[in-house]
Order: C-alpha cells, then sequence, then structure tokens
C-alpha cells in the first residue's frame, strides 16, 4: 500500500493548501453530521453549542479536553511515525492495552515507593514495544499485511487484558475494575478537581522529541525514505526491514506510554475498569489526529486538542441535546473521507478557473 | 463424546459464522483485483446492518430490509471508488474514514429511530426465513453461488480479464481502450454490494438484532481471508470456512470440561490468534495485484 500522497514534509508553500484543506474538511464534517442531525430530529445548532461549551466553555472544559489530547498526542505520533515509513500500523489500541496492564502489573508488585513509576513505564513500555513489534516482525518475516496483523493483535490484546482484569489482577473489594496504582505511583495532577494530570507534559516533549528524530537525525531520515520510496532508499543503502521494525518499535513505544499514563494520570480509577472502558479508542482516536494533522508530528498537538474537545465535550452533548456522544466519531470519519483526496484546494482552484 | 447431532449443529453455525465472511472477502476479492483495496469493510458491514434492519423494520419484511442493506453496501462502494479512482484519493485513509463514520453513525441511528441507546432486537416474524426443510439461510447458498459466480467472471470470461488488467497493467490496459476508473467504479461498487449483504446477513438473518459492534471484527477477518485466497474466489470459500470454524469452535469449547482450565476471555481469542497464525502460516506464496491500492495517474 503506498503512502506517498500523504507524505509531503514542511514545504511552506503547500502548508497553506494544507490548512485550507483541513479547516474545508472539519467545516464539512461538521456541516455533514449536522444535516444528520437535523433529519433524525435533533437540534444540530443546539448540539454543537453544548458541544463546544463543554469543551472549551470553561476552565473545566480546557482542562478536561486539554486531559484527553495527552493521549492522542502519543497513539497519533505512532499511527504517524508508522506512515512515514510507508506501514498502517493500525495497531496502537492493542498496545494501549498492553501497556495499561504492564503498568497496573508493575502496581501489584512490592516496590520501594519511588520505584513504581519507573517499574510502570518499564513493564507498560516494554509490552506495547512486545505487541507493536510483532506486528513488524510478520511483516518483515512472513509478508502479513500490517493492517490484518495488528487489528487481530488488538482483538487479542483486548481479551488477554479483560482475562488478567477479571482472573488475576482484579481489586477484592471492587471486581470490576483492576487493583488501584498505588499513590507513591501516579501522575500529580496539575489542577485539583480536574482531570489535567502531568501526562500533558510528557506528551508535548515527546512531541516535538519526535519530531526532531524524524527530522534531524539518521534514523528518522532512513525511516521517511523507507516510506517516501524503499527502491530508491534501498539503493541508497538504507536497510529497509530495520527502519521498518524501527518505526514499529517507536509507535509501540509511544502507545505503550499513552496507555500508562492513562491508568498512572488519569483520576478517578487509576485502574483498568469493566471492558477496558477507560482505554478503548484511545488508539483509534490517534489514526484520526494523525490524519488531520497530515502525519506532521508538531500538527499533531493542535490536532489532538480537536479531536480531545469532540471527545470531551461529547458527553455534554449528549446529556444536553440528546445526540449520542458517539456522533463525534461521523464527524471525524466524514473529515478522514474527505482528507483522503490529495491536492483538494488546487483541484478547487482548477475548477474554478474553468468555470 | 461427539455425537452426530452435534456434529451437524457445528456445520450449520459453520455456515453461519462463513457466510457474511465469503461475502465481504469476495467483494473485496473483486474489487482489490480491479486495484480498488477498502478496508472499510468493517463500518460498510455495520451500516449495510443497520439499513436492513430500519427498513425491515419499517415495511414489515425482511426482503426489503436485506434490499436497503445491499444498496447501502453499494452506495458506500461507489462513494469510495469516487475518492480512489476519480479523485486518486488514498485508498487505506478512505477506508479509515468509512470505518470511523460507521462506528459514530450507526449507534447515533438507533437512537434517533428506536430512541434506545446502544441495542435493538427484531421479532422473529421480521427475519430472513430459512431454507424449507432446513436449518439453514438462504443467504448461504447465495453466499456459495455468488463466489463461485465470481471465479469464473473473473477468470474465465473477457470482463473478468478487463477488470484484472485495471489492478495488474493499467497502463497496457488502458492502451486497449480499457476504462480503468469506470470498471475500477464497477468494481468498488460490487464489493460494497457484497459486503452490504454481508451486513444485512449479519443484521436481519443470523443475529437478528443490532449494535454498535455488530461485525466484530469480520470486516478485517475479511481483509485477512483475501490474503489468506491468494486473491481467488474459490479459496475465499475454503479461508471463510476455515476461519468461521474458528468462531464456532469457541461457542463449542464452552459447553465443554474445557471451560474449566481455560478462562473465557482467553478463549475468545481464537480466532483471531487463528486468522494470525494461518496468515502468517501461508502468506508467502500469496501475490497481491500490482497496482492494488495504488491510484492511477496518467503522467
Amino acid at each position: 500500500m503506498k503512502a506517498s500522497s500523504i507524505l509531503g514534509g514542511i514545504d511552506l508553500s503547500k502548508l497553506e493548501d494544507d490548512v485550507i484543506e483541513v479547516v474545508f474538511a472539519v467545516l464539512a464534517g461538521f456541516t455533514i453530521s449536522g444535516l444528520l442531525m437535523a433529519t433524525g430530529g435533533f437540534d444540530p445548532i443546539k448540539a454543537y453549542v453544548s458541544l463546544f461549551k463543554s469543551a472549551i466553555g470553561d476552565l473545566y472544559g480546557v482542562s478536561t479536553t486539554l486531559s484527553y489530547a495527552t493521549p492522542l498526542m502519543l497513539t497519533g505520533l505512532a499511527f504517524a511515525v508508522s506512515v512515514r515509513a510507508g506501514v498502517f500500523n493500525i495497531g496502537a489500541e492493542g498496545q494501549v492495552y498492553m501497556a495499561a496492564l504492564g503498568a497496573v502489573i508493575a502496581a501489584s508488585l512490592t516496590l520501594p515507593a519511588g520505584l513504581y513509576l519507573i517499574a510502570e513505564f518499564f513493564l507498560g513500555v516494554s509490552l506495547a514495544i512486545m505487541w507493536s513489534s510483532l506486528a513488524g516482525i510478520l511483516k518483515s518475516q512472513r509478508g502479513v499485511n500490517e493492517v490484518v496483523s495488528t487489528i487481530m493483535l488488538n482483538w487479542i490484546g483486548f481479551w488477554i487484558v479483560e482475562y488478567a482484569r477479571t482472573y488475576v489482577y482484579f481489586d477484592p473489594m471492587e471486581p470490576q475494575r483492576t487493583i488501584k496504582i498505588p499513590e507513591q505511583g501516579r501522575l500529580p495532577l496539575l489542577a485539583p478537581g480536574t482531570e489535567l494530570y502531568a501526562g500533558v507534559i510528557i506528551s508535548l516533549i515527546i512531541t516535538v522529541a519526535v519530531y526532531a528524530v524524524m527530522w534531524h537525525t539518521a534514523i528518522g531520515y532512513e525511516i521517511r525514505a523507507t516510506g517516501l520510496n524503499p527502491t530508491a532508499a534501498r539503493y541508497g543503502g538504507v536497510k529497509i526491514k530495520k527502519s521498518l521494525l524501527y518505526s514499529f518499535i517507536i509507535a509501540g513505544s509511544l502507545a505503550g506510554l499513552a496507555g500508562v499514563m492513562e491508568v498512572a494520570g488519569r483520576p478517578p480509577h487509576y485502574a483498568i475498569t469493566t471492558g477496558l472502558s477507560n482505554l478503548v479508542g484511545l488508539g483509534f482516536d490517534g489514526l484520526a489526529v494523525s490524519l488531520i494533522a497530515r502525519n506532521h508530528p508538531l500538527a499533531i498537538i493542535p490536532a489532538a486538542i480537536f479531536v480531545g474537545a469532540l471527545t470531551a465535550g461529547s458527553r455534554g452533548m449528549q446529556i444536553e441535546s440528546g445526540v449520542p456522544l458517539e456522533m463525534v466519531k461521523a464527524v471525524q470519519g466524514i473529515i478522514i473521507i474527505i482528507l483522503a483526496v490529495p491536492g483538494l484546494v488546487r483541484m478547487l482552484r482548477e475548477w474554478r478557473e474553468k468555470k | 463424546m461427539i455425537d452426530l447431532q452435534s456434529v451437524i449443529n457445528i456445520l450449520v453455525q459453520t455456515s453461519y459464522a462463513a457466510t457474511p465472511l465469503l461475502l465481504a472477502a469476495v467483494g473485496e476479492i473483486i474489487g482489490e483485483r480491479a486495484g480498488i483495496v477498502n478496508i472499510g469493510l468493517e463500518g460498510i458491514m455495520l451500516v449495510s446492518g443497520f439499513a436492513s434492519i430500519v427498513f425491515a423494520y419499517m415495511f414489515q419484511s425482511p426482503f426489503i430490509g436485506l434490499v436497503a442493506g445491499v444498496l447501502m453496501g453499494g452506495f458506500i462502494g461507489l462513494l469510495h471508488a469516487l475518492i480512489t479512482a476519480y479523485l486518486k484519493g488514498d485508498h487505506v485513509i478512505s477506508g479509515i474514514g468509512i470505518n470511523l463514520f460507521a462506528s459514530g453513525f450507526v449507534p447515533y441511528g438507533i437512537e434517533a429511530v428506536w430512541g434506545v441507546r446502544g441495542y435493538f432486537t427484531i421479532p422473529a416474524s421480521l427475519k430472513v426465513p430459512r431454507i424449507p426443510g432446513t436449518d439453514l439461510s438462504p443467504i448461504f447458498l447465495v453466499s456459495l453461488i455468488l463466489a463461485i459466480g465470481s471465479y469464473w467472471i473473473l477468470f474465465k470470461t473477457p470482463y473478468g480479464l478487463i477488470l484484472r488488467a485495471c489492478g495488474e497493467e493499467p497502463r497496457a490496459a488502458e492502451s486497449t481502450g480499457v476504462k480503468i476508473e469506470l470498471t475500477q467504479t464497477l468494481a468498488s461498487t460490487l464489493t460494497g454490494l457484497f459486503t452490504g449483504l454481508a451486513g444485512a446477513f449479519l443484521a436481519i438473518d443470523w443475529l437478528s438484532s443490532i449494535t454498535k459492534n455488530l461485525p466484530a471484527g469480520r470486516g478485517f477477518i475479511s481483509l485477512a481471508i483475501v490474503n489468506f485466497a491468494n486473491w481467488n474466489p474459490i479459496l475465499g470459500i475454503a479461508g471463510s470456512y476455515l476461519f468461521g470454524f474458528f468462531w464456532v469452535l469457541i461457542g463449542w469449547l464452552k459447553l465443554t470440561p474445557l471451560k474449566e482450565v481455560v478462562p473465557l476471555p482467553l478463549m475468545e481469542t481464537i480466532p483471531y490468534v487463528a486468522t494470525l497464525a494461518v496468515t502468517a502460516g501461508v502468506i508467502g506464496r500469496a501475490r497481491p495485484p500490482r497496482f492494488a491500492g495504488r491510484p492511477y495517474r496518467r503522467e
């Protein structure tokens, strides 16, 4: 599968078109979804007003939005790095589950208080890297399409973590969730009474770091070369299999960070809940973030905040207007379908000139 | 331990589990042979299943439900073709968009139509009737006929040759006067129609209900079957029944003493582990159509 159509670097002359395209796609996503809402007998204006009021209307909304954006930056980056390498690794979802399990396993150990956070990150990220590398090895050794393998690994990961939640690491006091991360092993809250935890700072730093790795180091260059044109890259001395595997490892560690931080950072659970409900969707939402950001690490920051705002606002929308909160996924789906078309702005311009 | 009746039961259940996989896999084979990759099968199944159950309910007729589901699938396939064949969009991204849209639209639709959260069941009278005298669904037969017919058209007729040329050597095909985009659009629409039938089968035949998890990964397993089958509908039958059988196996194992040893959540991994293992085992010899998933551009 070729991804060359979305592999533009930062090209300032293209940047303006990119921004116009994304804005156009976002507006179209809201308009089409609004028409669907109106058809179903809901008031789209009311729905959107309550959506944005609860997402950015007050300080609490903003902090919730940022807290949702925190893992999405990382899962978005995970997908972006893969696409840059020319693979569609959509396994962040399962890697998040595995990493959260790793954090809970660490929490189950008896450790000196200062070691919990380190153990959570170490175990969680290792499990996620293992899960991601599995897809990488299947691709490079056996030619298994990564879309298929990562989706299967997502499901397998889901049931393994469900098993661990119900049979091994359940909390005897509240068996519907796992044991809690001990207080010494939690990331601090940035503002009391909100869900905004220190993870957002980690996510921002990592995002800039991934940008630096991808654009200012040899390994990043090789990964991007592999994605742009594998044949040319091979003649240029790039070891294709190696850079593919690196892309899977980087993606796995990013998704892993997201999974660990979600259980070690977000109040009130600090655990894995029934049906992994506090983890489901973090990986898939990352796809949307990355595609809206045109797979550019720095653009992922605003894109994650946008998708985070939709997620944060969806509950308020459901309560105030009756529109089910899942509707924000339909909005994102439409945005992505429109963004699949390359050079939309150029096309519209040519069409207008013809008229 | 296993008597004849349970063997028959397992076979009948396997026919149910395999039918949606086969329909979607054959549809995708047609599309990819023409060069159009659609990873949105999961989303098409979901939206089509929803459309079929809405129309079956509205007109109190499973037949109208089936038609609606199939047409909805065809419509999404057509849309995907407009984006990929004509506008030269990225095939995978459009598919991701379709899946994401479906996962949001269907829970919304369930609420909008019936005013309930997440789940709606239809009475038995709205289900597709069985083949008289058996426990089998007529769609089971239809899926086999479509698979064999697709094989015949793809590999034994000039139309099939033209279609395959679009996915293999579009430049050469075009020089002989083949309309690449039009052929691809037709193929992609067929992908949608077939997958739409798969979704309708899930909603108003086998499961007679709609939830936002209706396809439960079947769209992606169908993609794996396409690889497994080496883009050949006849091998697709083998793959679908193999993977369908693993699904039935869980249900059966849950009734055996094995459930004391292996916890239920781990049993649930069987179809996915099996898909992965089988795909990894056989994939080496499979080769996709050369231009599958690559937008065709004239320089």
